[in-house]
């Protein structure tokens, strides 16, 4: 397995800067996100990836703009760092037409074709097998394209999440199983949900590679992936990355969390990502804090515009509703 | 014209559709080297290779998921379920993403996939091997439900299925697949996928039937008509949308209508097709609009579907009874 030493050195400025950026636009993103909601401006559910951003960070750094990702309920996380746009993000969340998907699809369905995001799912274990299907389009199509699917260890409970380990393996497909480990299946911990919890274990029981790493670590996250993705883009099959990292937040938005104690989250806050690539790139890249402290700052602007863009776009439209049910009526 | 059971039509019918359109892949439990266990998918690996016909384990979840992906992604998959009990393993990404990814993304994500599913009973199978799922796909928006009842519709309606950009449950009654034989003019302009169609016209009353029940009715009318009671027949073809303006043209005329499917009467197709005639129809109607079908039971052991499907006789009660009204 890659050291953190090695993987932090194999990271110029730029890249760290970039993987930086990744992670605050995302803490930001739901920060501002989980504000809004709590002000009953945000329709619907959401469910925030805050204290995950290294993963999303780490494994989509490793993609290019033509490759696939699936993803969760959790998952604004993944789009943003695969290059979903925030501001049709924020359109969705708001339920507007200028959202990704006219505000119909709303936080859990987040989808872009044109950066490979085939969707975030509502249903656990939902998106595993389209990236399984997506990863089989490209080794039909002869395409060199990588498929990636993110998914929490509520997920690995899911019969047809061991169906996809399967037919990934049995058929060889270019597809990297990234499992976002965080101890939790909505509210139900990992010692209540999986007989065992190391699901590197179960992945590697289907004879692919697996690797466990501190998913709060993103040039950690980013090596592993790295190797991955070349295997799955060599014709070496599939990849199982088990990230074990920390959820914040509750499980929804409004979740009073009563099936853990308040030190817990006391305890995650101490191994912040963010925070912990900040100090890299202060001591190993000779990044000053007022540079930081400035890039924090236009993620912070662009976020605010993106949120007065969306609630500048016109309210999704009952009356449109009837539409877009069938393909060939929309034709 | 070649003279076809509705194996070798729904065999010939995905051969053309594969032929026509190289993103047409075709995946299943033992479709390809075996060839289907009804042979629908006979010699299909052979002549298109092991990356269009696709031999699958038996994952209908994963298999319909990975069909999603497929079809995000440009490719036109024809899935095989190998029964019709079968597919609830897969249900989930039926109703919960194939019907609703269209919608969902805003009219941006296509979803051109047919599922293909050997339904209904007769051939001395047990449950899970004789149902009729049609009414919990048809009652899911976003999802077209046909079926087909004979080699020339079959012949056809596979190819329109797989040409449709939308997501088509596909209805094939098993117990047809070897049963007759017709004439298929491969060179015929057809119907198109969504209609029905008046098989037998009569005056007296109206039978709705799809996929199995539309030769037992064809049966009923004939047997009728010795007895001066001219029944119309029509073959819906298509479960959702429902074509519903030959039905209304038919009860109009007739003033009385027996649905007759496999499936369980209580909230079937049934309650659907008698809710929307007595809507439309109301000043017509001679008779409530009747209904037979499968007992509200678990579908039966072998010895005894005989008993549980609807028959001839039972269809001809019904009809004696909307014509005592």
């Amino acid at each position: 397995m890659t050291t953190t030493r090695d993987a932090r050195t194999s990271i110029g400025r730029d890249l760290a800067l970039d993987l930086y950026q990744t992670m605050m636009t995302i803490r930001r993103f739901e920060t501002i996100a989980g504000e809004l909601f709590a002000a009953g401006r945000l329709p619907g559910f959401i469910h925030l990836s805050i204290g995950q951003e290294a993963v999303a960070a780490g494994v989509c750094a490793a993609l290019e703009d033509t490759d696939y990702i699936t993803t969760t309920h959790r998952g604004h996380g993944h789009c943003i760092a695969k290059g979903g746009r925030v501001t049709e993000m924020m359109g969705e969340l708001y339920g507007r037409e200028g959202g990704y998907a006219l505000g119909r699809s709303g936080s859990m369905h987040i989808a872009d074709n044109a950066v490979g995001i085939l969707g975030a799912n509502a249903i656990v274990g939902g998106g595993i097998p389209m990236a399984v299907g997506g990863a089989l389009a490209a080794q039909l199509a002869g395409h060199r394209q990588v498929s990636v699917s993110f998914f929490g260890d509520g997920a690995v409970a899911e019969g047809v999440a061991h169906e996809c380990l399967n037919l990934a393996t049995l058929w060889k497909l270019p597809i990297v199983f990234v499992c976002e480990h965080n101890g939790y299946a909505e509210m139900t911990p990992v010692s209540t949900h999986l007989a065992n919890p190391d699901v590197t274990q179960l992945a590697a029981a289907y004879g692919m590679n697996a690797t466990a790493v501190d998913g709060n670590d993103v040039a950690a996250v980013l090596a592993v992936s790295r190797e991955a993705v070349a295997r799955a883009r060599n014709g070496g099959g599939p990849s199982f990355v088990q990230a074990r990292t920390d959820r914040w937040r509750g499980h929804f938005e409004g979740d009073p969390q009563r099936y853990r104690p308040r030190e817990e989250v006391q305890a995650m806050t101490d191994r912040d990502p963010i925070a912990a690539w900040r100090s890299v790139l202060g001591a190993e890249h000779g990044v000053s804090d007022d540079e930081l402290d400035s890039m924090d700052d236009r993620i912070t602007a662009e976020l605010t515009s993106a949120v007065e863009k969306a609630e500048a776009m016109p309210l999704s439209d009952p009356a449109g509703l009837t539409r877009f049910v069938y393909p060939e009526a929309s034709r | 014209m070649t003279t076809m059971t509705l194996a070798k039509a729904l065999n010939a019918g995905l051969r053309r559709a594969m032929e026509d359109d190289p993103k047409v892949l075709v995946m299943g439990e033992d479709v390809g080297k075996l060839g289907g266990v009804f042979r629908i998918t006979d010699g299909l690996q052979k002549d298109f290779g092991e990356e269009r016909v696709i031999d699958s384990p038996l994952a209908e979840s994963g298999i319909v998921g990975t069909a999603v992906g497929l079809a995000m992604r440009g490719y036109r998959p024809v899935v095989e379920i190998q029964f019709d009990g079968f597919v609830y393993p897969a249900y989930d990404q039926i109703v919960s993403q194939v019907a609703k990814l269209h919608f969902r993304s805003g009219g941006k994500i296509p979803m051109p996939m047919v599922i293909r599913i050997p339904f209904g009973g007769g051939i001395g199978a047990v449950e899970h091997h004789s149902e009729s799922p049609e009414a919990q796909f048809a009652h899911t928006p976003g999802l077209k439900v046909v079926a087909c009842s004979n080699p020339v519709d079959g012949y056809w309606m596979i190819q329109q299925a797989v040409a449709s950009d939308d997501p088509v449950v596909f209805l094939e009654p098993k117990r047809q697949y070897h049963a007759d034989k017709a004439e298929v003019d491969e060179d015929a302009v057809p119907d198109p996928l969504h209609v029905s169609r008046v098989v037998r016209a009569g005056e007296h009353a109206t039978l709705l039937a799809y996929g199995p029940t539309v030769k037992v009715c064809y049966a009923a009318a004939t047997a009728a008509a010795e007895e001066g009671k001219e029944l119309e027949v029509i073959d819906l073809r298509t479960l959702s949308p429902l074509d519903m303006a030959p039905v209304y043209d038919s009860v109009s005329r007739t003033g009385r209508a027996v649905v007759v499917h496999e499936a369980h009467v209580n909230l079937g197709l049934g309650a659907e097709l008698a809710a929307r005639v007595t809507e439309r129809c109301f000043y017509s109607l001679q008779a409530p609009v009747l209904r037979v079908g499968g007992f509200d039971t678990p579908y039966p052991p072998a010895r005894v579907e005989e008993e549980w499907l609807p028959d001839l006789d039972r269809v001809l009660d019904a009809v004696d009874r909307t014509l005592a009204y």
